[in-house]
């Protein structure tokens, strides 16, 4: 018994390809009034501000506790628009598959990004399919991009932190990265760690909603909290000093960190959120956030500063303060 | 985490701090020995928490980093042979030897994997037998014995595609080496608390005995780092030197027994060499005759001629002579992108620690 | 390098043991620390055990400590 396999046919653009399309993606991605076989997707909205973004995804393993690449492929675009204040409306899918890659992965994987993108509530209204031969991808890459409308009196920038302003997370840090790392390296735990993969725009909306002059939002992905902070700072020409204690880790995986000599604050996130906003409006931001089920463990973690501009200082547990630097060099490659 | 966190407390801490500042008369240099302390004092942001009279030095306690340039190009020119899969700790990958690294030469196509415990190697070895499995195996002696448990088993299971490249290192011969120096004053030491989990007591003897430092074996959280230091000043203000256990939870007086028995079936001392300090009497080992067959180092393999960076001071860093500030390439052309020695390479290297958290 | 995590240990078999780290599951030699039972706590380093922690060290070091910062 022989298991389909994707060959270089499938993306000839001739029959195969067709039959690829009709039978895999066509039933689950019409979108009327958009014709997906069109060269392009015509988007007829007409709204002032458009938001516009895309990214890869390579991740290895492809699936992994709390998702796959396919969820992951939405949610990385879908967080992405959410994090400049736009409501996701449209993404393109296109993939690089490797030639012998199995169908019945292909479905499920196609299965999930329909399921995700119902969940974030976006239609995919453009695609394409590329096939190359044996060894020259790993197995299935995907790229989406997106297109959203921000709302009139939003503007969210990394530019926009000013001294005094609160900083909020909206969870955990670190499951998605200790998840994608366990599942490749076989660690096993009491409780299944999972990513925390997840799709936050109606998060997003429901903050905006509550507080509209909230002054940045970003996804702590690859490089962590840490990073991402880093970048705050820096774009805003200000400091920012954070408090360890008040930073959510669950125990698994702060148990692994100490085990493998890894810090949490550097490891990849694909469903958390940092906002930055006004001194003020942080307890009616976090009391939606904590009734919001992807915001449960939401925290004030710290504060934008006149002082060490540029910079971001963690006060540690015992009171010490260090600086968090960016980070340097990546020990685990492909987690998204 | 339960030992973890009961020894991560701000309240004692303070408590700590406030104690230490009160029994500190004078100003003193008290050495930390190991690199996991090194990062523990700068993830805590200890440094800045204790008085300005009682400044904290980093010793030569990286594996990584003391690992010779000549034995980082043996290692590459083992994995350069086609039926060779070299394994060895994640730290070692990144290190600059004279022309490459093995980070590099995996990006070439090479064999080399990573390992976490020192027992893999026997299952990789097996899973490949028409491959040599060679284990560049660096370490102290908290890592030595699980080698020696690695190479027993190689013999018994008869594995005959499993060789070692032996380079590791022992630290109370080291020790002894930087005292002689005095290049550095030392007041006091902060003696690694999982070297002397295996080694206990005993070996440390010559500090007090031949030098009069006093020294406290110490563990790795915040409060017991403040504990350690605070035992310190207090011997020192006594003009006590004695070796103390702060540690106990761990650490006994006779140490791991068990452990010494491994190290010593598999292994004898030997002269052994550190980048930057040379070669140190009895600071390293060698196999016993009965595993010498396991030794890598008997490959017939052509290993080029191996050169330093002219301006690189990790081997001042290490004896604590220089800081990383008073190198000319730290930050500039030495960062952890592109590491130019070993300091700046190992997550515990001073330059490292020096560049993430100053 | 000189890592070392307390886990403890829920199952031995030989020379193995399974050991809980906040959650994460692992498996480790007990060869260099033998006299372990179930229940106990051990000090993990690059998958081995390498000594058991005394759980009545580690009280009484943390009594002294907090009576030492009552005490100023």
């Amino acid at each position: 018994m022989s298991e389909e396999k994707i060959l270089l046919a499938h993306g000839s653009g001739g029959k195969l390809s067709h039959d690829l399309i009709q039978k895999l993606f066509l039933p689950l991605f019409l979108n009327p009034p958009f014709e997906p076989l069109d060269d392009s997707a015509e988007i007829p909205d007409q709204k002032k501000r458009l938001a516009f973004t895309t990214d890869s995804y390579v991740v290895n393993p492809l699936f992994f506790p709390g998702g796959d690449i396919g969820k992951l492929a939405v949610c990385g675009t879908v967080n992405d628009l959410s994090m400049k204040g736009a409501i996701p409306s449209y993404l393109s899918l296109s993939f690089i598959i490797e030639e012998g890659f199995p169908i019945e992965l292909l479905k499920k994987i196609i299965s999930s990004i329909h399921a995700t993108a119902k969940v974030a509530g976006v239609k995919i209204v453009t695609g394409d399919t590329k096939v190359v031969e044996h060894g020259a991808a790993d197995q299935l890459f995907i790229n989406t991009a997106g297109i959203g409308w921000i709302k009139e009196g939003v503007s969210l920038s990394s530019k926009n932190a000013r001294p005094g302003d609160a900083i909020l997370l909206s969870g955990y840090i670190g499951d998605h990265e200790m998840a994608i790392l366990s599942q490749r390296e076989g660690f096993q735990f009491q409780e299944a760690l999972k990513s925390d993969c997840a799709p936050l725009n109606d998060l997003v909306q429901k903050m905006l909603d509550v507080c509209p002059a909230i002054r940045c939002m970003r996804d702590p992905t690859r490089g962590g909290l840490a990073t991402i902070l880093n970048e705050i700072a820096s774009m805003s020409n200000v400091g920012i000093v954070i408090e360890e204690e008040k930073i959510p880790i669950r125990e698994s995986v702060r148990g692994i960190s100490e085990l493998l000599g890894l810090d949490p604050l550097y490891l990849a996130n694909e469903g958390k959120l940092i906002c930055i906003c006004p001194s003020g409006a942080e307890g009616d931001l976090l009391k939606v956030m904590r009734s919001h089920p992807l915001g449960k463990e939401a925290h004030l973690i710290g504060k934008v500063t006149e002082e060490n501009r540029k910079k971001v200082v963690l006060k540690t547990l015992i009171g010490g303060h260090r600086i968090l630097d960016m980070l340097t060099g990546s020990q685990y490659p492909r987690i998204c | 985490m339960k030992f973890v966190d009961e020894f991560r407390i701000q309240e004692i801490a303070k408590g700590l701090i406030e104690r230490i500042k009160k029994a500190s008369t004078k100003p003193v240099q008290l050495m930390e020995v190991c690199g996991t302390h090194t990062v523990s004092i700068f993830r805590y942001g200890i440094r800045g928490l204790l008085p300005e009279q009682i400044r904290l030095i980093s010793g030569p306690g990286c594996p990584v980093c003391v690992t010779p340039n000549s034995d980082i190009d043996l290692a590459i020119a083992l994995c350069r042979q086609k039926d060779v899969i070299l394994t060895t700790f994640g730290d070692m990958m990144k290190v600059p030897g004279s022309t490459s690294s093995l980070q590099k030469e995996k990006a070439e196509g090479k064999d080399i994997r990573i390992i976490y415990s020192s027992l893999e190697v026997l299952r990789i070895a097996k899973e490949n037998p028409e491959k040599k499995v060679v284990f560049f195996a660096i370490g102290f002696e908290t890592t030595s014995p699980t080698i020696a448990v690695a190479i027993l088993r190689t013999k018994e299971m008869g594995i005959p595609n499993l060789f070692f490249l032996n380079s590791q290192k022992r630290i109370p011969p080291a020790l002894y080496a930087l005292l002689q120096l005095r290049q550095v004053k030392i007041n006091g030491l902060i003696l690694p608390g999982h070297v002397s989990t295996i080694l206990g007591k005993a070996p440390y003897q010559f500090i007090s005995k031949e030098f009069s430092i006093p020294a406290v074996i110490t563990g790795f959280e915040p409060l017991d780092i403040l504990q350690g230091i605070w035992m310190l000043v207090r011997q020192i203000e006594e003009n006590r030197s004695e070796i103390e256990i702060q540690y106990k939870r761990i650490v006994k007086e006779e140490g791991n027994l068990v452990a010494q028995a491994k190290i010593d079936e598999v292994f004898e001392k030997a002269d052994g060499h550190w980048r930057g300090i040379g070669r140190i009497p009895e600071s390293g080992y060698r196999f016993k005759e009965a595993f010498q067959t396991m030794d890598a180092r008997a490959f017939d393999v052509e290993v080029e001629p191996s050169k330093e960076h002219p301006e690189c001071l990790c081997g001042e860093v290490l004896q604590g002579i220089k800081i990383p500030l008073e190198c000319r390439l730290f930050k500039k052309v030495c960062h952890p992108e592109n590491p130019i020695g070993p300091c700046m390479v190992s997550i515990e290297g001073t330059c490292h620690t020096f560049f993430k958290y100053q | 390098m000189c890592l070392g995590v307390p886990g403890r240990i829920i199952e031995i078999e030989k020379t193995m043991a399974k050991v809980d780290v906040a959650g994460f599951l692992r498996e480790i030699s007990l060869d260099l620390c033998p006299d372990v039972s179930v229940g106990e706590y051990v000090l993990i380093h690059t998958g081995f055990a390498i000594q058991k922690v005394d759980e009545e060290d580690a009280k009484e070091t943390l009594e002294l400590l907090k009576k030492m910062v009552q005490a100023i």
